[in-house]
């Protein structure tokens, strides 16, 4: 009986994993678009559904899961790039607050669109045949596909890491989070790079999206909740701190998936308890540093 | 002649609001109407107390209204508390309480990061509310707030059974709200509020306590934003559970920012553009909050002051003779 409690215990820990990967792609994505910009995209959680929805068009279209999970997090980059040029732009200069209000519009008339163009109720996307089934992973069986998200963000990171750690666009931007000023008078034309840290994070936000689909479900609001709990691992995690958002989207989706587990009606509730108690104890996140882009 | 009224108005604000309001449900097809702009308004001035003049972006005042809205339904229907006012006091009370609580976690962290934690306490509260259902009535939302005569002094028990009854109510509480507003402004509390806004650093220099004077104005903008909740459980006879919801607390962004944020009349202003563009563009489209996100975007991008705002700018740049 023992045993049983705790193959069951440990296929929720690896659930929770999974949910940590979603929220980390988000939480990446928003962190470093605040973290260069100090534009906090509100949009995010809609882009998200976006990246779900071009998936599940794509689906349809190629029939092909490999490309759609190219193309579709591609368009949502591609769409990103738009939203910064037409709509993000103007506002710099203006108050921190004013982009977060306008992709608060925006996100309201992305759900619509949405609502308006793939009906009110939810899709199902289906992950592809080769990844279909679960694998025995000694304690219990887990399905193929979530394994598959976890690697797929594992990859991902390590990409942006290599992006952001050896590449000298990646050293502009990691300079630019620190100090704007001083990288414009090195010479630098920081308009392009915001430009492709919007289109990096929004991508990032559409990968999360149709990773999302198979598991949870593809509808208009999908991106409501998570969003939410995205600023909450960004906020846990420290801002501007990849490491932070990496550590605390798994915390948070385990708190989450360990919730659900023992005590199901407390699961949305924990992870307001979680961010409380870290700004009580450590206001500036795990790994944020007091002062630093505040 | 336009820029005296201008003034005056200006000068006067308070008793502007009494007279405007006073023959206001004459001007609109129904009463009914009136009294959704007057809370609404409220709702709008309590979140712009904070935003406008003490410059938080708060995206989470659904949780005070909620708070309002359920305490003054719950201590009417489950309590039985037998006098409208306990149970309307009963509702502030608890938006203040819990803007004191959650002001002062928000408050931890500065800037950019205070939107998204008003944002994650008041979806804290509406997953909360969501859950205890045997209180607030969970999906369904509370129901059977009874409609009690209310008793006002030198008067006696006066019944609000007609929607114009209901309406003058309204207009007294947040003429009320309105008047306090205006005392808390001109006071030097206000006056530190304000500047704040302008430069929290200079403020924090010239001896201020910049952290208690926001938790103050995230406190006093509770109350009004839960007294607007309390008069909406009351207005309804029902308190839905999206009261709690973030869209809710979008509506006083979006509201105030038609209006003209850090404006005195903007959320009122704002309040009545919002529902007569809610009223007309449903009956049109089912898909209507992409246009209201849409026009909230144009306002954003292209008339940050909103239409009061705006207004105003234009009327006092006018060269005038005899000013």
């Amino acid at each position: 009986m023992a045993d049983l409690t705790l193959a069951a215990l440990a296929a929720q820990l690896f659930t929770g994993l999974v949910l940590g990967m979603i929220l980390v792609l988000l939480a990446v994505g928003l962190s470093l678009i605040f973290g260069l910009m100090t534009v906090v995209n509100f949009a995010h959680g809609s882009l998200y559904m976006l990246g779900a929805y071009l998936g599940f068009f794509l689906l349809g279209l190629t029939k092909n899961f490999w490309i759609s999970l190219v193309l579709a997090p591609l368009l949502v980059g591609l769409f990103g790039l738009l939203i910064e040029r037409v709509l993000v732009r103007p506002l710099y200069g203006r108050s921190i607050d004013d982009p977060l209000l306008l992709t608060f519009g925006l996100s309201l008339v992305l759900v619509e669109a949405a609502r308006l163009i793939w009906g009110k109720i939810g899709l199902t996307l289906d992950p592809p045949p080769a990844l279909a089934g679960a694998v025995n992973l000694g304690f219990s069986a887990f399905p193929l596909y979530r394994l598959f998200v976890i690697a797929v963000t594992l990859a991902v990171l390590v990409a942006l890491w290599l992006f952001l750690e050896k590449t000298d666009v990646g050293l502009i931007i990691r300079a630019g989070s620190r100090d704007r000023l001083m990288v414009r008078a090195l010479g630098v034309d920081l308009g392009r790079i915001w430009l492709i840290v919007f289109g990096i994070g929004t991508a990032l936000a559409g990968l999360a999206g149709i990773l999302a689909g198979p598991m949870r479900g593809v509808y208009a609001e999908m991106g409501v909740t998570i969003v939410i709990e995205s600023f909450v691992v960004v906020v846990v995690g420290g801002m501007g701190s990849l490491l932070g958002a990496i550590v605390a989207g798994i915390l948070i989706g385990e708190v989450v998936s360990l919730t659900t587990y023992f005590a199901p009606k407390l699961a949305e509730i924990m992870v307001f308890v979680v961010m409380a108690l870290v700004l009580l104890v450590r206001p500036s996140g795990l790994f944020g540093e007091t002062g630093l882009m505040e | 002649m336009i820029a005296r009224a201008r003034m005056w108005v200006e000068r006067h604000p308070v008793l502007s609001f009494f007279i405007f309001f006073a023959v206001f449900p004459f001007l609109v097809p129904y009463p009914a109407v009136a009294t959704q702009v007057l809370t609404f308004g409220l709702f709008a001035l309590g979140f712009n107390l904070l935003y406008g003049f003490t410059g938080l972006l708060s995206f989470g005042h659904a949780a005070y209204y909620g708070l309002g809205a359920y305490g003054t339904g719950i201590a009417l229907a489950k309590l039985r508390v037998g006098s409208l006012w306990v149970g309307l006091a009963i509702g502030v009370v608890a938006a203040v309480v819990g803007g004191a609580i959650i002001g002062f976690l928000c408050l931890r962290r500065r800037g950019i990061y205070f939107a998204m934690l008003t944002l994650a306490f008041a979806q804290l509260l509406y997953f909360i509310g969501f859950h205890l259902a045997d209180w607030t009535g969970g999906d369904d939302g509370l129901r059977g707030i009874p409609a009690l005569p209310i008793w006002v002094p030198g008067i006696g028990s006066v019944r609000l059974n007609t929607s114009l009854a209901f309406y003058y109510f309204a207009f007294v509480l947040v003429g009320l709200a309105v008047a306090v507003l205006r005392r808390i402004l001109d006071s030097p509390f206000g006056a530190v509020l304000q500047a704040i806004r302008e430069n929290a650093e200079r403020a924090a220099a010239c001896g201020y306590n910049v952290r208690r004077v926001r938790w103050l104005a995230f406190v006093f903008s509770a109350a009004f934003t839960g007294l607007a909740g309390g008069l909406d459980a009351l207005r309804l006879s029902v308190v839905p559970i999206e009261s709690l919801y973030w869209t809710t607390s979008g509506q006083a962004v979006i509201m105030t920012l038609l209006g003209g944020a850090g404006t005195f009349f903007g959320p009122f202003v704002g309040a009545g553009i919002f529902l007569v563009l809610e009223e007309r563009l449903s009956l049109i489209t089912e898909s209507w909050p992409l246009v209201m996100g849409a026009v909230f975007m144009v306002f954003v991008l292209f008339l940050p002051k909103g239409v009061w705002g705006t207004l105003l700018a234009r009327l006092s740049a006018r060269p005038t003779p005899g000013e």
